[in-house]
């Protein structure tokens, strides 16, 4: 009974582990390619999930807390203890996880029916899920560490699915390498923690910087160190550049990347890790996701390809969270992290409904040249696709922050925290600046892809009668997805639509107080953003409204034309549009750069080093070669074995004249020898 | 009269006839003869050193011995030479020398 919990959760762990497996040797010999063993498997692991959650709400208890560790290495006075640790927030993530990956296997039957690698990309999800679920039950860094790296493998192969595509490939490599250079950050971190307290597990490293063993500037960089691991895969500024590019994977890998696993680690792991951040690495913390926020609601309010939009909102959400983490209130980041992943996942579902829907009507019109994913070519679908309308509907007005909606609670918990942190220390003003400038934008671009995609004239009218409302496996998560988008289920018991006060979540998951000495602690944060609760609210209603607003005028009433605002705006259109030439930019000053320093050193490489000293010394071995095979011929050879064979052959052949091979030959020898013997004998 | 020498002497003669025929002879029946010499050459020394040597009957024992050996090598010898004479129609033994190089 003790540990009940880490039992139920290593079966959540490896049961998608052992569908991969599965999958990935005996998939396509499987009926149906075997995707009912994936399914199967997840859906086991949300029920355990379930049933841990309402465990979890039967006990109520918010230090709830079940940690079990092994020894993974030892050697000597070094050892290596890996293990799991499975508390409220844990609990709560195991269900976001298995909840979003259960919607995207089940919405992928349909999705990718057909495709010619379907066994494997069930075995990929099977892997992605596993290797999250690692890294949610990790006490750990080096565990934690372990997932990370197998997350960033498997986004990596499903980015890649279709890789027949260059740009597929290329945004799978994309993903990988940026996340490769916050996997280095993450590494430095664990080990300048390591030389400091000696430990890896979470506990041991809280008690460690408690007693002051690691702190100052040290401690500072170890938390910057991991920051930038988690910003990798959270995707902030500057290292957001794959996650747009990462829209080149199948929709429903894209909902679950962006929802519940990668991007969500991030995330989770500032906040697991928060109380060991030093107030100077909180700053870079809250201003990277302050900016981040900002910046990417720019970029998405003027594309086009209804996921790039998603995308950069991802981007946003997640500048979001991490901006919360930075300010303090990091229960409130999980909290977003909690909703976002509810509505964004329904977000993507609902576009991959559209997509799927748009390659169909297009499909029919044998027209293999429009783009699908463009909003430009959409319009008008809202009768047709009414389920995906009504859905992406409740989780746009989530995202957007409008009250009664789940967006509404964890955005404002986020401002709150971040204009407590600003009345502070006021020569942080632009931290909520940031924060509310990120949701009037957010409000306005996302009902701006609404617009397009569901009401107006339909851009193409030929297709309209081909699009239709998408089968039930993808239309299922849709409506659960949605339906979790409303406030009431995070403000239970209490039916309270704009405030989380009480809720099983704020009562659950209580923050811990900052181990650095020095820091706030929890309840001075939690006070803070109670008295800045109602100005924030205030706030983010009127910035959302005023989004929503200029949407409408937009483009529902037109009374705005967006074509002359574009062009009002200039320079900042353009941007906007090319995402701040971010691509173009690191192409030119790092990625260049980078491969002529590449092939200046081949350069050296080859035409120095190799012709001159590899080459070298293979010339003087050729010669030494030479001489010595020629004194081997000549002497060893010549004189020494062939002389041993013919002296040999001149002494045989004289000495085989006396083997006569007659019998009576040899008798006589026989008896001149005896002769001669009895002669010497009678001397 | 008759004294161990005498019989040595006798044994002698015999012998060197025996060896005589053996390294002489291309007969190969011949050959044969000439070891039958040599075996009972043998055969007076054990018995005149058993008669002379006060050993009871262990030398006549081992010239019956001797004997039984010597009819056995001549059925195999006799053998042999039947065998060549098939073969190559001759039983001059310089003449058998096919295995020689």
């Amino acid at each position: 009974m003790d540990n009940i919990f880490i039992n139920y959760s290593l079966f959540i762990l490896f049961l998608p582990l052992a569908a991969f497996v599965i999958q990935i040797f005996f998939g396509k010999r499987l009926p149906r390619q075997g995707d009912w063993v994936s399914v199967g498997a997840i859906f086991i692991t949300l029920i355990l999930s379930i049933a841990m959650f309402v465990a979890m709400l039967l006990d109520y208890n918010p230090a709830f807390k079940q940690e079990a560790s092994f020894t993974w290495l030892d050697m000597g006075a070094f050892s290596i203890q890996l293990g799991f640790l499975v508390d409220n927030i844990t609990v709560i993530m195991l269900l976001v996880v298995a909840l979003i990956s259960t919607c995207t296997h089940v919405f992928s039957l349909k999705y990718l029916e057909g495709d010619i690698r379907y066994s494997r990309y069930f075995a990929y999800l099977g892997l992605f899920t596993f290797s999250m679920n690692g890294i949610v039950l990790a006490n750990n860094l080096i565990s934690m560490y372990m997932s990370w790296e197998l997350v960033g493998v498997s986004s990596y192969l499903l980015i890649g699915h279709w890789f027949e595509k260059d740009s597929a490939a290329n945004a799978a490599k994309k993903a990988f390498l940026t996340n490769r250079v916050g996997d280095i950050g993450f590494f430095i971190g664990i080990m300048l923690i390591y030389t400091a307290i000696g430990s890896f597990a979470f506990g041991d490293i809280f008690e460690g910087v408690a007693a002051g063993t690691l702190s100052g500037t040290t401690l500072t960089l170890a938390g910057v160190g991991l920051f930038l691991g988690a910003m990798a895969k959270s995707s902030q500024f500057p290292l957001h550049i794959w996650l747009p590019d990462a829209m080149e994977g199948p929709t429903p890998v894209s909902a679950l990347m962006h929802a519940a696993t990668m991007v969500a680690a991030g995330v989770y792991l500032a906040v697991r890790l928060f109380p060991l951040f030093t107030p100077e690495a909180l700053l870079v913390v809250a201003y990277v996701g302050g900016f981040t926020a900002l910046f990417a609601a720019t970029i998405a309010i003027t594309q086009n390809d209804i996921k790039k939009v998603l995308a950069y909102s991802t981007v946003s959400q997640l500048g979001y969270m991490i901006l919360a983490v930075g300010t303090g209130v990091y229960t409130a980041a999980f909290f977003h992290l909690l909703t976002h992943a509810m509505f964004k996942a329904n977000l993507f579902y609902g576009s991959g409904s559209v997509i799927h829907s748009m390659h169909h009507a297009l499909h029919e019109k044998h027209d293999h040249e429009t783009d699908a994913q463009d909003m430009r070519n959409m319009g008008g679908f809202k009768d047709k696709m009414p389920i995906t309308y009504w859905s992406m509907l409740v989780s746009t007005l989530a995202i957007a922050g409008v009250p009664l909606f789940s967006g509404f609670l964890s955005k404002d918990a986020i401002l709150a925290g971040t204009l407590s942190f600003a009345q502070h220390h006021p020569e942080h003003f632009l931290l909520p600046v940031f924060g509310f400038g990120a949701a009037a934008i957010t409000a306005f671009y996302m009902f701006r892809m609404m617009f397009m995609t569901f009401h107006g004239e339909p851009q193409m009218p030929e297709l309209t009668d081909d699009i239709h409302e998408s089968p039930k496996e993808m239309t299922g998560p849709l409506v659960l997805l949605g339906t979790l988008s409303v406030a009431i289920w995070y403000t239970l018991p209490h039916f309270n639509p704009i405030s989380t006060h009480g809720s099983w979540f704020n009562t659950l998951v209580l923050p811990m107080d900052a181990v650095v000495p020095g820091n706030l602690s929890a309840y001075a944060i939690e006070e803070g953003a109670h008295h800045a609760h109602n100005l924030a609210m205030g706030i983010s209603i009127g910035a959302a409204a005023l989004g929503i607003g200029l949407a409408v005028l937009m483009y529902l009433k037109k009374v705005l034309s967006a074509e002359t605002w574009g062009k009002r705006a200039g320079f900042m259109y353009d941007w906007s549009l090319n995402k701040y030439y971010f691509d173009e930019n690191y192409d030119k000053y790092l990625y260049q750069p980078t491969i002529r320093l590449a092939k200046k050193i081949a350069w050296i490489d080859w035409e120095l080093y190799d012709k001159y000293f590899i080459n070298g010394f293979g010339h003087v071995t050729a010669w030494a070669s030479r001489v010595t095979g020629k004194f081997d011929y000549d002497v060893i050879d010549q004189i020494l074995v062939d002389g041993t064979g013919r002296i040999t052959e001149i002494i045989g052949s004289r000495l085989k004249k006396i083997q006569t091979g007659k019998l009576q030959n040899y008798l006589l020898y026989v008896t001149a020898g005896v002769i001669v013997l009895m002669i010497i004998q009678s001397f | 009269m008759y004294e161990l020498n005498t019989y040595l002497f006798v044994a002698a003669i015999l012998f060197s006839l025996g060896v005589f025929g053996v390294m002489t002879r291309r007969n190969g029946i011949a050959i044969l003869m000439g070891v039958e010499l040599i075996l009972n050459a043998a055969n007076i020394n054990f018995v005149a050193f058993s008669r002379f040597g006060g050993m009871n009957l262990d030398g006549h024992i081992f010239a019956l011995l001797v004997i039984v050996l010597a009819a056995a090598e001549a059925a195999v010898a006799l053998a042999i030479i039947i065998n060549i004479y098939n073969n190559m129609n001759t039983i001059n033994v310089d003449e058998a020398s096919a295995m020689k190089e």
